[in-house]
């Protein structure tokens, strides 16, 4: 490799090892992530012609902004950002071990020209007098020094929170690792759906990608799903399944025979997680009608299924017209059809919560509806992902590492005493590896002490 | 006593705080400074209890309606509102800089004006998807975030001022300097300004994580890119260049401030604008 190779991939390397990188990557992945927020994500390709009109839509579709959280572009962002932290890391980590593991004990000049935060006076006290009570001072309002005494100079040293240094490192890495657990997701994991309606079982589920059918190695039955409302309000309160998991057709244990799970509860099997997210009706509700016939009291009770025509005592005919489970604030209310054998037929409604309600029509027959079944099927979500751990791993370590990094700081103070003639000088500065300007606060006030303490 | 009755006091403490902050800026008055933090003490007083008692009057409705008083967009501007306070007066108690008050109490005094007069303060029942004690946890980190924010917005506004009008500190004798020599040195308003969102920061992080945590509990997925999570990101990423910008050169004082605004502009936005803009899975801005 010749010297014109190398400082090209110096430069490549510095470029890489940047933080204006880093902090041009972090604004570009703001300004990107806001487009997907305005182009509605993941429609169909008809709703985005109706939005754009054919050449914008295919011009965006071509740069797949559609799916654009998804698209090359953006994981190639996202990869650069990986690769930025990465080399930043591996440049820095040796530096940051060796200036915790091997500090400065005896400064010179040029590194005291370093700090800002820089003092130095002249006091009569004598050298080890001076010492002792730095020391003292530097106990009692930092941390314990390291004394060296060498050529003449004492030289005291004391640091605070040098693992500090570390939580920078722990909170990149965990940006790593949770990119591992998504990409362990998305390459052996699935998102499903699956419909069961009640009393059935299902041992397929249907990928959201492409809609192509997964065989399970076990099937999951639906035994019950019921919803239940505030009292008074036709807002739900609950959505429940009741679920059974089975294999060669024997429920597996006892927990998962008639496991319920809603909205908030999901349940897991061989890390396949099924939660309730829709459900709708499976067939025509069955209504069970009283029919009482007005003159002589007699009583009649018909299970019948919606439209199916029955005959009442007498020979004329009715049905169920039309169903609904909230009519206004009454409640379940189903609209029936009497047709006599003469004449036209005649419509009326009759609710659930007011069996006597007929009665007031004054008709030839009092109409009740007792009751109704409506089989549900439940819609259930369909998941595995392998790699929620890593990322949870990953997510608990990003706070971690995040709370050690801002919260502690790697304080150093040095001080060099030396006597100057009948009289002792002293130097000291000191630096906080970050949040200089909340240091300086703290170094000012501990000058003023240093120099009480040490000049009385 | 309701609580919407104390949230109406709370109001008028932080409008009382707020004007008392304002005429100290001129007057130069240690009593007016001490009058104002007492009113801000006292309105934040009242609001915890009234948080909790709205909490507990959730409790005493009919039908099994009791939870936490964080669930639609009342509740949470309220507690947005309370965050504020605590988070302000946790920095008064630290560096006592009584300037500071007179650019952060106006966000919670708008917070709840808007609240008390504009929004549904009806309990309602949750629907199933907010049954959780994730949303909690979720609330709660989010909008201790959001507060900092604020904060470290505050003091950007005063650092910006304070800069422009007589380039830092040393010129107290110009012609503002009445007004100006009150506020903190433009040290410690960067510095506020890097410790609030040194608070923000972490709280926004695990915001984002109890959120991502709950939607996999609920529906599988840790994160969807519907708006609101994607705009919380973008929030994320706006601060951590913020914080990574302290160790450029040149990157400190004015331009830190303007980052840190844009970064709680665009908290608004992610807090208020993407339900009232945009549409999602958060549903309860619309209401
Ligand atoms: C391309 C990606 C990134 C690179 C190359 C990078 C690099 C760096 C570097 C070199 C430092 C200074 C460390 C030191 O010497 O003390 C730093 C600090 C830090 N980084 Fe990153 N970083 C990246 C992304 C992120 C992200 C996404 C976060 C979000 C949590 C983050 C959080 C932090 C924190 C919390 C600090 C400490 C800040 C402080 O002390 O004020 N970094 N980063």
């Amino acid at each position: 490799m010749n010297a014109k190779e190398r400082n090209g991939l110096t430069a490549v390397w510095d470029f890489f090892c940047s933080l204006k990188l880093t902090i041009i990557l972090l604004i570009l992945l703001a300004v990107f992530s806001i487009f997907g927020t305005v182009i509605q994500q993941n429609l169909q390709p008809a709703q985005y012609r109706e939005i754009y009109g054919e050449t914008t839509y295919q011009f965006l579709n071509s740069l797949q902004f559609f799916d654009m959280y998804h698209s090359w572009w953006f994981f190639g962002l996202l990869g650069f950002f990986s690769i930025n932290l990465i080399s930043c890391s591996i440049k820095r980590l040796p530096r940051v071990l060796k200036i915790v593991k091997n500090p400065v004990l005896t400064p010179d000049d040029t590194l005291y020209r370093t700090f800002s935060n820089l003092e130095e006076a002249l006091v009569k006290t004598p050298a080890p007098e001076v010492r002792d009570r730095t020391a003292a001072l530097l106990k009692r309002e930092f941390s314990a020094p390291v004394i060296t005494e060498k050529d003449g100079k004492i030289h005291l040293f004391a640091q605070k929170g040098a693992y500090a240094r570390f939580g920078v490192y722990v909170t990149h890495l965990s940006i790593l690792i949770i990119f591992i657990g998504a990409i362990i997701g998305s390459l052996w994991g699935f998102k499903a759906f699956v419909n069961i309606p009640e009393g059935k079982a299902a041992n397929k589920v249907l990928l959201r990608s492409g809609a192509t059918e997964l065989p399970l190695d076990f099937a999951v039955r639906c035994d019950d799903f019921s919803v239940t409302y505030y009292p008074g309000t036709n807002r739900p309160k609950e959505f429940k399944s009741l679920l059974t998991i089975l294999e060669n057709g024997q429920p597996v244990s006892e927990q998962l025979t008639q496991r319920p799970i809603i909205v908030n509860d999901p349940l897991t099997y061989k890390g396949i997680t099924f939660y309730q997210s829709s459900y709708g009706p499976a067939g025509d509700p069955v209504f069970n009608v009283r029919v009482r016939v007005r003159e002589t009291g007699e009583t009649r009770t018909y299970n019948i299924r919606q439209g199916q025509r029955v005959e009442l005592p007498g020979g004329d005919f009715f049905r169920v017209a039309a169903f609904t489970p909230s009519f206004q604030e009454f409640g379940p209310a189903a609209r029936l059809e009497v047709f006599p054998s003469s004449g036209p037929p005649r419509a009326f409604n009759v609710l659930q919560a007011h069996p006597e309600f007929d009665a007031r029509r004054r008709g030839e027959f009092i109409f009740s509806l007792l009751d109704y079944q409506q089989s549900y099927y439940t819609g259930l979500q369909v998941n595995k992902d392998p790699g929620v751990w890593v990322v949870w791993a990953g997510c608990t370590l990003l706070i971690l590492g995040s709370l050690i990094a801002f919260f502690l700081s790697h304080r150093r103070i040095w001080i060099t005493i030396q006597p100057v003639g009948e009289k002792t000088g002293i130097k000291f500065g000191g630096t906080a590896h970050r949040n200089q300007p909340g240091f300086e606060l703290f170094f000012d006030d501990f000058k003023k002490k240093l120099k009480k303490e040490i000049s009385s | 006593m309701t609580s919407a009755q104390l949230f109406n006091f709370v109001t008028v403490a932080y409008f009382g705080a707020m004007v008392l902050f304002v005429v100290f800026l001129p007057t130069r008055s240690k009593q007016i400074a001490l009058g104002a933090t007492f009113l801000a003490y006292v309105g934040f007083a009242i609001h915890t209890v009234a948080i909790g008692l709205r909490w507990y009057e959730s409790y005493q409705l009919p039908g099994g309606v009791g939870r936490a008083p964080l669930s639609n967009l009342y509740e949470s501007v309220v507690f947005f509102a309370w965050t504020i306070l605590l988070v302000y007066l946790l920095i008064d108690l630290k560096y006592k800089q009584r300037a500071v008050g007179a650019f952060v109490i106006p966000f919670a005094f708008l917070g709840m004006t808007w609240g008390q007069l504009r929004l549904d303060q009806s309990i309602d029942p949750l629907v199933p998807a907010l049954q959780s004690n994730w949303l909690t946890y979720h609330v709660i980190t989010c909008f201790l975030g959001y507060a900092a924010f604020a904060v470290a917005c505050g003091v950007s506004i005063m650092y910006l001022i304070k800069e422009g009008k007589d380039g830092g500190e040393s010129r107290s004798d110009s012609p503002a300097g009445g007004v100006l020599s009150l506020f903190p040195s433009t040290r410690i308003l960067d510095d506020i300004n890097y410790k609030a969102i040194m608070i923000g920061f972490p709280m926004l992080t695990l915001g984002i994580v109890t959120g991502a945590a709950w939607a996999n509990y609920a529906w599988g997925t840790y994160w969807s890119w519907d708006p609101k999570e994607t705009w919380s990101l973008i929030v994320w990423f706006i601060y951590a260049a913020f914080l990574h910008a302290r160790f450029t050169r040149g990157w400190v004082g004015r331009k830190a401030a303007w980052l840190s605004i844009v970064g709680f502009g665009a908290t608004i936005f992610c807090y208020l604008g993407v339900n009232l803009v945009l549409s999602g899975l958060h549903s309860y801005g619309g209401s």
